[in-house]
């Protein structure tokens, strides 16, 4: 049985990891049509600081979004001036930072299933009278789908799982901040804490397999009904 | 009579793209010539998805592209309708739902449609394929869906982009009536790209010729068919003539049907049309033999006196097995016979010389010819290049 503490950890981790993918998901829609789509100048520029979270150290991303979105920084300075919304210590810096380290994999998965679309099916539907916006959400769009399902699922999975850049950015605070990776860290921390830790480490890992299998699933399930099987 | 007025200029890689024509849109006008001539960039260019870089496209009064005015048409306002060599079906879509794809976006032109949903239907047998996924379809019904689907968006033009060269032979052979049928049913011109002989013979009324990126000649099947470039369309192993004329009478004693031609008449097995009706036969060369005097202890049915005319190749030409006869007959219809060069020098043809031409009737069934209806005809007499 979970105590109290363990189950506010879940919780947290869950609605965290929902609020990043939800969000950054229309972002993450755009970005990957620029890079999948269109030339200008800087466009290596943009995809080499979306995929810098996959290879710079978690709490360098942290320290940055410090700097960043802190209450001193420029973005968060402002934000707590003009909104008196602050996100260092509260679940929504947790949530901007598993956000940022999940966007390169969403992005790759959107990214990817973009660059299978059959060009040839937009300018047919282009030839039957669909506006480039209408071609977007009757072709495109729903062509898209197993990715941007794929994409989530992986996005969700490793917004849920992550530490170094949620502890950098917005500490330990239980209730609040304190997702999964934190409190099991925690727990190790602290005497008589291991049995504890080890069951929030089954949760982890059950969470973790059970997104990926869904993942899966759900694109081949996408997949059929899309009539790619 | 709408008119296609083409003049336009494209470079594509190293080489450039000219089309010059203005042509009466009326019936099917092939657009032929070999691969990479250019036929598929005419079809992308008239419907917008490819952009000339000088020139003007106008469909009746209706200009697609003028780049002294800075006109260009958005590709869904042209109210085209495209089929595509590979059918390009949406897969996330039923049939049904993608055969309404343009009909929905008809606007207007959906109220009282020109090409009604069920009357298209049942023109390409879609019926028992409206609840399918593209995916589940063979080739031929996937092309045929994808014919449904253009005529429904109520275009004022169809072009038909090499619709059957995906297809294999029985394929081929199941569509091509459907189109035929649509050629008749509905009054819509359509273009048509191939670089197959026997659907130009078989659909078209009018031909725009290509070689090389540029249009060489536009007009009337029957007068552009005598030009160089088109030599496919009259020589080597499809190398045949089309005949006009029309049934006489059936024969039903022994299942045959007299076709009165130009000043001559043809035996043919019995074919389901009521006399006086107009058709176009194609009678390949392969069927036709020579002979110096008619032959009556013979099985072959029609004998037809005439004159050779010209023996190709010429004699300067690289020698060939196979020679092609061609003999002036009747009223000035000219028959193509395909014979062994050894049987021409032993039979001493040469024009001018006074010869039968032997023609199983046979040969001349429905699979080995095209029956034409009257409509296809009646040819657009007044086409050729734009002025200058």
């Amino acid at each position: 049985m979970l105590t109290a503490v363990e189950i506010e950890a879940l919780r947290l981790s869950l609605q965290v990891a929902l609020v990043a993918v939800a969000a950054s998901l229309p972002l993450a829609i755009g970005v990957a049509w620029l890079l999948a789509r269109c030339e200008f100048p800087g466009k290596t520029l943009l995809d080499t600081v979306v995929h810098l979270p996959l290879v710079l150290p978690p709490v360098v991303i942290g320290y940055g979004l410090l700097v960043l979105f802190g209450t001193q920084g420029p973005v968060g300075g402002w934000l707590h001036e003009s909104f008196g919304l602050r996100l260092i210590f509260t679940r929504w810096g947790a949530a901007l930072a598993a956000a940022v380290m999940a966007f390169p994999l969403m992005v790759r998965a959107i990214r990817l299933a973009l660059e299978a679309i059959d060009r040839g099916l937009e300018s047919a539907a282009r030839t039957l009278g669909a506006s480039r916006l209408d071609v977007f959400f009757t072709v495109t769009l729903p062509l898209m789908l197993p990715g941007i399902v794929s994409g989530g699922i992986v996005a969700f999975a490793a917004a849920l799982g992550d530490f170094g850049a949620t502890i950098t950015f917005v500490g330990n605070v239980p209730g609040e901040t304190q997702t999964l990776s934190l409190a099991i860290y925690s727990l190790t921390q602290t005497p008589d804490g291991d049995a504890a830790a080890a069951r929030l480490v089954l949760i982890a890992l059950a969470l973790a397999v059970g997104a990926l299998y869904a993942s899966e699933l759900a694109a081949r399930r996408v997949r059929l009904y899309i009539g790619r099987a | 009579m709408t008119r296609l007025r083409v003049d336009t200029r494209r470079r594509l890689g190293s080489v450039e793209h000219r089309a010059d024509f203005d042509l009466p849109l009326a019936g099917l006008t092939a657009l032929f010539g070999p691969s990479g001539a250019g036929k598929s960039t005419l079809v992308n260019l008239i419907a917008g998805l490819l952009r000339p870089e000088h020139g003007r496209i106008a469909v009746g009064d209706t200009v697609f592209f003028d780049a002294a005015r800075g006109i260009d048409l958005p590709v869904h306002r042209r109210e085209l309708g495209i089929v595509f060599q590979d059918a390009r079906l949406f897969p996330h879509l039923s049939v049904g739902d993608n055969l309404r794809f343009g009909l929905r976006r008809a606007g207007e032109r959906a109220r009282a449609p020109r090409m009604p949903y069920d009357a298209v239907v049942a023109l390409l047998g879609l019926e028992a394929l409206l609840a399918r996924r593209p995916h589940t379809l063979s080739g031929g019904e996937r092309q045929r869906v994808a014919v449904g689907r253009a005529l429904l968006a109520q275009p004022r033009l169809l072009l038909m982009d090499e619709p059957l060269a995906s297809l294999d032979a029985p394929r081929k052979a199941e569509v091509l009536p459907y189109i035929e049928h649509l050629r008749d049913a509905f009054d819509l011109p359509i273009l048509y790209v191939t670089h197959a002989v026997d659907e130009v013979l078989r659909l078209a009324s009018a031909l725009v010729l290509f070689e090389r990126g540029t249009v060489v000649d536009a007009g009337a099947l029957t007068e552009v068919i005598a030009h160089p470039a088109a030599a496919a369309l009259r020589g080597g192993a499809d190398a045949g003539v089309l005949v006009a004329g029309a049934v006489r009478d059936h024969d039903p004693r022994y299942g045959l049907t007299t076709l009165a031609c130009e000043g001559f008449a043809l035996r043919v097995p019995r074919v389901d049309l009521p006399p006086g009706t107009p058709v176009r036969l194609r009678v390949p060369a392969r069927e036709v033999a020579l002979a110096l005097s008619p032959p009556d202890d013979v099985s072959i049915s029609n004998r037809i006196a005439g004159r050779v005319e010209q023996v190709l190749p010429g004699p300067d030409a690289p020698a060939s097995a196979d020679v092609e006869v061609r003999v002036r007959v009747g009223a000035g219809t000219v028959l193509s016979a395909m014979v062994t060069r050894e049987s021409v020098e032993r039979l001493a043809l040469a024009p001018g010389l006074r010869c039968w031409c032997l023609i199983k009737s046979v040969a001349l069934h429905a699979d080995a010819l095209a029956l034409a209806r009257g409509r296809a005809l009646r040819t657009g007499g007044d086409a050729g290049p734009a002025q200058a």
